[in-house]
């Protein structure tokens, strides 16, 4: 008897209270949801209202004399040097590395490399930058060496060679150490969802492993192999601390294993600490092309994703 | 009883057509081994380095293994040990760079380890004390106003991104219900996932040179273009945690009379707690090595700072970053070498202590799906 009068009490008091905290608290959840497309826009925004004095500056008051264009255009070939020299490296290793997780592994293995491979990712991007100025850049001396001797009449290995390591192909070796888990973790997600039927029926047939990988895995996993692709490019496109520490800095040069060439991420953290006026209009405006070019990478990746969700649903 | 047919006295291993033609079970060690003395060999020739050997012992491995198999099994089977021996290579290489990044920072950070360098500052240090400092033990100077920055940043990056993140994604998976705004807010959260830290970093000093001035750099400041990087990882990871809570136990509650707010408040959150709190560590973990947004936003202190609203801030990240590229001592870097090993020691345990207490998380307080 009194549990049921105390019950009633309560119940009829917060049905008031209950619809209003409904309405309150969906208008929260709206509201946030609402707050990121805010923010997303309000970052395009101020970079683009903080931006505006260099694009209306005289072209001999920018930093080189010769206007935004001519200052920004060797900044961002660098930039796409630097990733592509991370894709190339990074991509098969990845995809192998993944491969090895899911099909080639024992099961007892493959588990523990999964989270070797997460910790790859969770190791600042500083700490990279450091062990890749003070360790892998002496270490990779002779090599570049090697490579200006044989090798010197490709413009790529000009020399003379840094004799710091300090160069874009080491700055783009340490940057493919950082995408690395990107690639491998996303391709190794989509490489376990292939269809258990098709991979054990190109196995009876009597195909190799390798055949097998070939005929049902990969073309299973096409189109999220790609995204990952794209993905890690982006992330190697605003990748700042590993050029920073590593590269030492110069004009836009063809050799990569000389000192010389620069990225927009490296060279905004270089110079903004000390920037005022018209410089740090320019080096805003810097993070608004590099902004666009990341946004352009990964909405071609997503929509890439969203392509192959609606297949797969099909399946 | 076909094989009893076979003259008995030739070699019995050509009994069937499938088991004809498989490679001895040594043939694959014997050649790695050869390849290793060789490799050493032709390094020596040259120049010997382990970094040579190995790789003339790795090429020399990879183009006479499959070679080997090829002659004794056929192509096809040739082709497949080659992705094999390259697959196992592949993920050698990948490992070398961890351990080596590890070895480096344990090696050289451990000897900075010192009870100077979690409780005094940089403040007053100069290059004069630096020249002086001999041995390991005389270095002045730590990392305190460099952590105390980090936990003040992160605390406050964390306050504003745990309960925007998760009240998106409460409207994402409970409210919108695959809506044209939905929709939206998710691929403007994939879509922000990409945006490059020294972007955030950027938008926050705009934003805040804009409204206070230029210049203005403070720990809150960094704090904001932290949350901007923080924002999606927890919508994307609470998103998912929500997605996987039975909708039984929703229409039980809804069932009940309950009403949504309080089913969302007592029900859903409640059942994916241990999921949220290990997504919002693994933010944490991420955010708090960014070393790329601080530089621009924090500014350089080297002086103990709790107050996150006005004066520059140091974190870990850029007491690393600062002490290597600028050492407090030109002509003596080795005190500021050491100093940021031991940052950096320091960072990379706290980053793996919150990875590891994410997953302790989510494994002890794993959603109820069965049972009670």
């Amino acid at each position: 008897m009194s549990t049921t009068v105390s019950t009633e009490k309560p119940g009829t008091s917060s049905s008031a209270a209950g619809r209003a905290g409904d309405s309150v608290f969906s208008g929260l959840s709206l509201a946030a949801g609402i707050l990121i497309l805010v923010v997303l826009a309000a970052v395009a925004m101020f970079l683009f209202l903080q931006a505006v004095p260099t694009f209306t500056a005289a072209p001999g008051d920018v930093t080189g004399g010769k206007g935004f264009f001519a200052y920004i255009w060797p900044l961002v070939v660098g930039t796409l040097i630097a990733a592509l020299i991370a894709l190339l490296i990074a991509t098969p290793v990845g995809i192998l590395v993944a491969l090895y997780i899911s099909h080639y592994a024992p099961a007892r293995v493959a588990k523990p490399v999964g989270y070797v491979i997460d910790l790859l990712a969770a190791i600042p991007s500083v700490i990279y930058g450091a062990w890749g100025a003070t360790v892998l850049a002496p270490a990779l001396v002779p090599l570049y060496t090697w490579l200006t001797g044989y090798l010197g009449f490709i413009p790529f290995f000009g020399g003379p060679a840094s004799q710091t390591g300090k160069t874009m192909l080491t700055a783009g070796v340490v940057l493919a150490i950082m995408i690395l888990p990107i690639i491998t973790s996303m391709s190794r997600e989509i490489f376990t969802q292939t269809p258990k039927l098709h991979e054990e029926a190109a196995l009876a047939l009597g195909a190799t492993r390798w055949e097998m990988i070939r005929m049902s895995v990969l073309p299973f996993a096409r189109p999220g192999i790609i995204s990952s692709i794209m993905l890690a490019l982006g992330r190697a496109l605003g990748e700042t601390m590993a050029v920073a520490l590593v590269l030492s800095t110069g004009p836009l040069i063809p050799s990569l294993i000389k000192s010389g060439n620069q990225t927009i991420a490296a060279e905004i953290a270089l110079n903004f600490p000390e920037a005022y006026g018209l410089r740090m209009s320019e080096l805003i405006a810097a993070g608004l092309v590099l902004f666009l070019i990341t946004l352009v990478v990964n909405m071609i990746a997503r929509a890439i994703i969203a392509r192959y969700k609606e297949f797969s649903g099909a399946n | 009883m076909s094989t009893s047919t076979n003259s008995p006295g030739v070699s019995p291993v050509r009994q069937s057509k499938l088991t004809r033609g498989q490679r001895p079970k040594w043939l694959i060690p014997v050649i790695g081994v050869a390849a290793v003395v060789a490799g050493a060999a032709i390094a020596s020739l040259i120049g010997f380095s382990i970094a040579l050997w190995a790789l003339f012992a790795a090429v020399i491995f990879l183009v006479v293994g499959p070679l080997a198999v090829t002659a004794v099994e056929g192509g096809r089977a040739g082709a497949d040990s080659l992705m094999t021996f390259l697959v196992y290579t592949a993920f050698i290489l990948a490992v070398i760079p961890l351990v080596s990044v590890i070895w480096t920072v344990l090696v050289n950070g451990v000897p900075g380890l010192t009870a100077d360098l979690l409780t005094t500052s940089m403040n007053g240090v100069t290059g004069f004390q630096d020249n002086k400092a001999g041995a390991p033990g005389e270095v002045v100077g730590g990392a305190y106003h460099a952590i105390v920055g980090t936990v003040s940043i992160t605390f406050w990056a964390t306050l504003m991104s745990v309960p925007v993140g998760l009240l998106t994604a409460v409207y994402l998976v409970e409210y919108s219900r695959g809506g044209w705004l939905g929709r939206a807010i998710t691929f403007f959260v994939d879509v922000m996932t990409g945006i490059p830290s020294i972007v955030a970093g950027l938008f926050a000093a705009a934003l805040f040179g804009m409204v206070f001035g230029p210049s203005t750099r403070t720990g809150f400041v960094a704090a904001v273009a932290l949350t901007v990087l923080m924002i999606p990882t927890v919508v994307k990871n609470t998103e998912e945690m929500l997605r996987i809570v039975p909708n039984e136990l929703r229409e039980a509650s809804y069932a009940l009379g309950v009403r949504k707010w309080r089913t969302i408040l007592k029900v859903v959150i409640p059942t994916a707690i241990s999921g949220i709190a290990s997504g919002v560590t693994l933010a944490i973990a991420r955010v708090i090595g960014e070393t790329a947004p601080l530089l621009v936003t924090a500014g350089f202190a080297t002086a103990i700072n709790w107050n996150s609203f006005s004066g520059w801030m140091t974190t870990l990240p850029t007491f690393i970053y600062y002490q290597i590229m600028n050492p407090t001592s030109p002509t003596n870097p080795d005190p500021s070498l050491q100093r940021a090993w031991a940052a950096a020691l320091i960072l990379i345990v706290i980053v793996m202590l919150l990875n590891l207490v994410a997953r302790l998380i989510a494994r002890a307080f794993a959603p109820k799906t069965a049972g009670r």
